[in-house]
């Protein structure tokens, strides 16, 4: 009955193929972290500016973001813009598509974290001549980015992971994509999996180690 | 000078300032007085524009506070402010909470910030805690770090609210006398205090609040030697 034969010769030879796909990973989820952050600091602005229209656009970000399977997401970037003819590279579809969840996610959090700031830190920054922008900037902004550092982590690591979804837009040089193709070559289903797995495991766990070293250098307060 | 004309405020059906007169002096110390809630803190925020008003005008220097062409950001440059709560900014140190409005609202540059940061820590007695985190700070600390804080804007005006209120006993002392200390330098200054002994050694002049309105203002060898008010009487009874 189990007369599958584990053959890690292979496996191991396309490793560096592997790696190569696994910076592509990488990267796609430090970009997708780097513009979400931008954007979801964005929609908090939104949310807090009092007006309606960016309000409700801000809101309606997060609640697809957050209330629709990411694939839907990036399945939509991909074939629901190119029915309007935007056809964007599989690549692109698939950072824009991560992007777009992490925004959403990371402004729910940055709301929460915001509950968490007292009113009065920027009443007294107004009371010093400071603009709604400079309070915002230089003293609300810096304590929820402390206060959602940890979901901040989290997200990064549920991007590493969302780049497999890449696979409904035919992504082919991310992690997932070059293993599903040497799969597709070889068969040998088991041994790419498993080392694609590790792969997967060995950047997670590098992101939250870094972050808590990287939290210990900022937050010394 | 500071003239409060006529004002009135309500939060929703609750008026909390029905038409206070009132002016202060450039040099002027005044400390209000009166029971919780009679619109102490109210005044005080609507005289920086923190809170709107809804008829009468507060003029500071001659500027209309609440005027629609008045950048509110410029005149509070003019005006410190320390309330109750400690406010501190977590985030930054002791120097850096000092240096931040003076670098973003003055342009100063980080060197002019720094030495002036430096200047008012010393004046309040904080030289050693520069480079400290407010969380590091006791009460008492935290409220003259706000003091140099708002000190370093190089104010006309200072307004202080309660700000002993919050603090353990032991710790009560030191910041009044960082306020003796700028009542003596000729600070203009408006305090409100429960602090009775404070408030009849500093002051040219003490008001009393009674439910929106300033029942009674005089020097306070006056005021407290010989109330007038029948409410103000009843106040000081309670509070010895
Ligand atoms: N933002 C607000 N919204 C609604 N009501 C308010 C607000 N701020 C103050 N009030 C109410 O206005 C009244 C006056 O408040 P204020 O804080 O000015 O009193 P106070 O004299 O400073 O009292 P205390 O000695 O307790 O500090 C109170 O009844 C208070 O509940
Ligand atoms: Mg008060």
């Amino acid at each position: 009955m189990f007369n599958y034969n584990f053959r890690w010769g292979q496996a191991l030879n396309s490793l560096p193929q592997m790696l190569e796909g696994a910076l592509v990973t990488m990267e796609i989820a430090i970009l997708s972290m780097a513009v979400g952050i931008v954007v979801a600091i964005v929609l908090t602005v939104f949310r807090l500016s009092g007006r309606r229209l960016l309000a409700a656009v801000a809101t309606t970000w997060v609640e697809i973001a957050r209330n629709t399977p990411a694939l839907f997401q990036i399945y939509m970037v991909h074939f629901g813009l190119g029915s309007f003819g935007i056809h964007l590279s599989p690549y692109l579809s698939l950072l824009i598509g991560i992007t777009f969840n992490n925004a959403g996610y990371l402004a729910e959090n940055f709301r929460g974290a915001l509950k968490a700031i007292p009113d009065t830190q920027a009443r007294a920054a107004r009371s010093l001549g400071m603009s709604a922008g400079q309070a915002f900037g230089s003293v609300v902004m810096p304590q929820m980015l402390r206060i959602s550092f940890l979901p901040m982590t989290n997200q990064m690591v549920w991007a590493i992971l969302m780049t497999s979804l890449g696979a409904v837009v035919a992504m082919n040089t991310d992690l997932y994509g070059v293993t599903s193709e040497l799969n597709a070559r070889t068969f040998r289903t088991f041994e790419f999996f498993a080392m694609a797995a590790v792969i997967f495991y060995l950047i997670t766990k590098v992101i939250t180690l870094t972050a808590r070293l990287l939290a210990a250098r900022l937050f010394r307060y | 000078m500071i003239e409060i004309e006529n004002v009135r405020k309500s939060f929703g059906p609750l008026e909390v300032l029905k038409g206070i007169n009132l002016t202060v002096q450039k040099g002027e110390v005044l400390t209000v007085i009166g029971g919780s809630g009679s619109g102490k803190s109210t005044l005080l925020t609507c005289i920086n524009g923190l809170e709107p008003i809804d008829s009468g005008r507060i003029v500071v220097d001659g500027i209309e506070v609440h005027a629609k062409t008045t950048d509110l950001n410029k005149l509070r440059r003019k005006i410190g402010i320390v309330f109750q709560q400690w406010n501190a900014f977590p985030h930054l140190t002791v120097i850096e909470n000092v240096m931040l409005a003076q670098v973003k609202v003055l342009k100063r540059s980080k060197a002019e910030a720094e030495a002036e940061a430096v200047r008012q820590l010393k004046h309040v007695g904080l030289s050693d805690k520069l480079n400290v985190y407010p969380s590091r700070l006791s009460g008492g600390q935290q409220q003259r770090m706000a003091i140099a804080r708002a000190l370093g804007m190089s104010p006309d005006y200072m307004l202080f609210d309660e700000v002993t209120s919050a603090l353990d006993p032991q710790l009560v002392g030191e910041v009044l006398d960082t306020l003796r200390m700028l009542a003596s330098e000729g600070m203009t200054m408006i305090c409100v205090t429960h602090e009775m002994k404070f408030a009849r050694e500093v002051s040219d002049r003490v008001a009393f609040f009674d439910k929106g309105v300033m029942a009674e203002i005089a020097p306070p060898e006056e005021l407290f030697g010989a109330p007038k008010d029948p409410e103000l009487r009843k106040f000081l009874a309670a509070t010895h």
